[in-house]
């Protein structure tokens, strides 16, 4: 069975008397476990697709179906309740965490609305996550604003495995990060998908960081799907301008190498 | 106590921060520095000021003492300034909030109360509002809160406007948030910073319209005030200029200590954003 079953997804935005169509008519779906990166150049719609997904604007038409059941009609507590098992890493380090939070607090938010471990647990739990993200435990204590933007997309990873999620969305999620750092990130985030299972929806513009984790890539172009394949195909024979025109973007991307190892060179 | 230290770090915050500490420290002991009513005679009328160690600053035509009058008067400007300034902006953050976070109708028809009260000038309002009722210091503060707090609503409205976009509102939606935790937690803590910064002007324009008010007459008749005095000097002006004087000295100075201060806390919150 599919964990994420979207259909016919579309959004328009009007401003100024301009409508413009974010999303026309966007199905694909997702297997338990598996990584889709989805692809595209400024504008494609790939973020309004994540942002309708985790249900923070809505959509105008079509149905998602999450866990074989349908997600867009879930609202109040019980869409809050099944929220904990699709999270986000949002794009902008320093802007998705608030800025009075600690480390500690950021990761016992999640902890405690979805109940995970018991209150008295909280703190190993907390120190266990920080540790599993490659922190250390002692980094709880501190201000979110005394850490760097490597480790804050470490804690931003923390607190999205903290609910046992079984789906994450990571937008663009390594793309304001300092390539050094990119690589780590992008190894901690398949080591995860290993140990835990968990399906990624990998959105970026970057196709040399998509070929480096995705195992299918779908190229989106004004607000529609326009290629949707395993990666190597999409890469290697993309049939798309849009596809074509990205992987022209990334000069230093050589095809052959082993996949996941790529972001190593 | 960090808090203080970031403010008094400036030099205009540290002379605010000393002129409105010493100011506190008269209104808190007033009873103890100037026992007794200061509104009761106490020796013969229109005594100049340096003359008698016993009224350093002399006595009004009734004979009522100017150091006792000016030493209980802070306590009500200070007390009325205050209130009235804790009450604006409490009415303005609720309405502000409440338009920011429902938007839709509900924005659109406070806003135009928040326009009906701005179009007004405040010091009318107060005065008609203080001489339908009466005068006393309650309707007094809320007479001036009437006129105050539109500034902080429409403040806080924007404040609240901009932060609901932020991405870390968006990740508490994601983690399972519920709204009112959100809103408490999330956002009202980061919209705060410049409505304090906004409340030492209200304090300050407070404290003079309240003294505008017992210029008037329309201050409450019991106790003295700042106000007050200067209006009771007006009739000996060219006699005794020192009755209206020193009441007036002791307002300007309170005021721009209010002003010295909140440039010290608006300097302060910026060098803490800064930092972040």
């Amino acid at each position: 069975m599919m964990l994420l079953d979207i259909a016919d997804l579309s959004r328009r935005f009007s401003s100024g008397g301009r409508d413009v169509a974010a999303l026309s008519d966007v199905s694909l779906t997702l297997a338990p476990g598996e990584t889709l990166g989805l692809a595209g150049a400024s504008g494609s719609g790939k973020s309004t697709l994540a942002r309708i997904l985790l249900r923070l604007i809505p959509a105008d038409g079509g149905t998602i179906h999450f866990e074989g059941k349908d997600w867009l009609t879930l609202s109040g507590a019980e869409l809050r309740r099944r929220r904990a098992k699709m999270q986000m890493v949002f794009q902008d380090i320093l802007g998705a965490f608030n800025p009075r939070a600690t480390v500690a607090s950021v990761l016992d938010d999640p902890l405690r609305i979805h109940e995970i471990v018991p209150k008295a647990e909280r703190p190993g739990e907390i120190a266990a996550l920080l540790e599993r993200v490659g922190l250390p435990a002692s980094y709880a204590t501190r201000s979110i604003r005394e850490v760097s933007g490597g480790q804050r997309q470490r804690i931003a990873i923390a607190r999205a495995i903290a609910t046992r999620p079984s789906l994450i969305v990571l937008d663009e999620a390594v793309s304001a990060l300092d390539v050094s750092i990119r690589g780590k990130i992008l190894e901690l985030l398949v080591e995860l998908q290993q140990e835990r299972g968990i399906a990624y929806l990998f959105v970026s513009h970057d196709l040399a960081v998509l070929r480096a984790v995705s195992h299918r890539i779908a190229v989106m172009q004004a607000g529609r799907l326009v290629e949707i394949g395993t990666a190597s195909q999409v890469i290697e024979n993309p049939q798309s301008s849009a596809a074509r025109a990205l992987i022209a973007a990334v000069p230093r991307l050589v095809t052959g190498l082993p996949e996941r190892h790529y972001y190593d060179v | 106590m960090r808090r203080i230290q970031n403010i008094t770090k400036t030099p205009e915050g540290a002379i605010g921060f000393g002129i409105i500490a010493a100011l506190m420290l008269v209104a808190l002991f007033a009873p103890i520095v100037s026992p007794g009513d200061p509104l009761r005679i106490a020796g013969s009328p229109l005594l100049a000021p340096f003359v008698d160690p016993a009224f350093p600053l002399g006595t009004d035509r009734l004979g009522r003492d100017v150091l006792a009058g000016i030493i209980h008067g802070t306590r009500t400007s200070l007390a009325v300034g205050i209130a009235a300034a804790i009450a604006a902006i409490a009415i303005g953050l609720c309405v502000g909030l409440a338009a920011g976070f429902a938007g839709g109708a509900v924005d659109e028809a406070l806003m135009r109360i928040v326009d009906a009260f701005q179009i007004v000038p405040s010091f009318l309002l107060a005065l008609a509002f203080v001489s339908v009722i009466g005068a006393s210091v309650p309707v007094v503060v809320l007479a001036i809160a009437l006129g105050a707090w539109a500034d902080p609503a429409r403040l806080t409205r924007a404040q609240v406007l901009s932060i609901r976009e932020r991405d870390y509102v968006a990740s508490a939606r994601v983690i399972g948030m519920h709204p009112v935790e959100i809103a408490w937690k999330e956002i009202l803590p980061n919209a705060l910073p410049p409505v304090l910064a906004l409340s030492a002007i209200i304090v300050a324009a407070a404290i003079l319209t309240e003294a505008a008010l017992s210029f008037l007459g329309l201050g409450d008749p019991n106790i003295v005030t700042w106000g007050s005095m200067i209006a009771e000097g007006r009739n000996v002006l060219r006699s005794s200029p020192s009755l209206s004087i020193f009441p007036g000295l002791a307002l300007v100075i309170t005021v721009i200590g209010v002003y010295l201060l909140s440039e010290g806390l608006t300097k302060a919150l910026a060098g803490r954003r800064s930092e972040a």
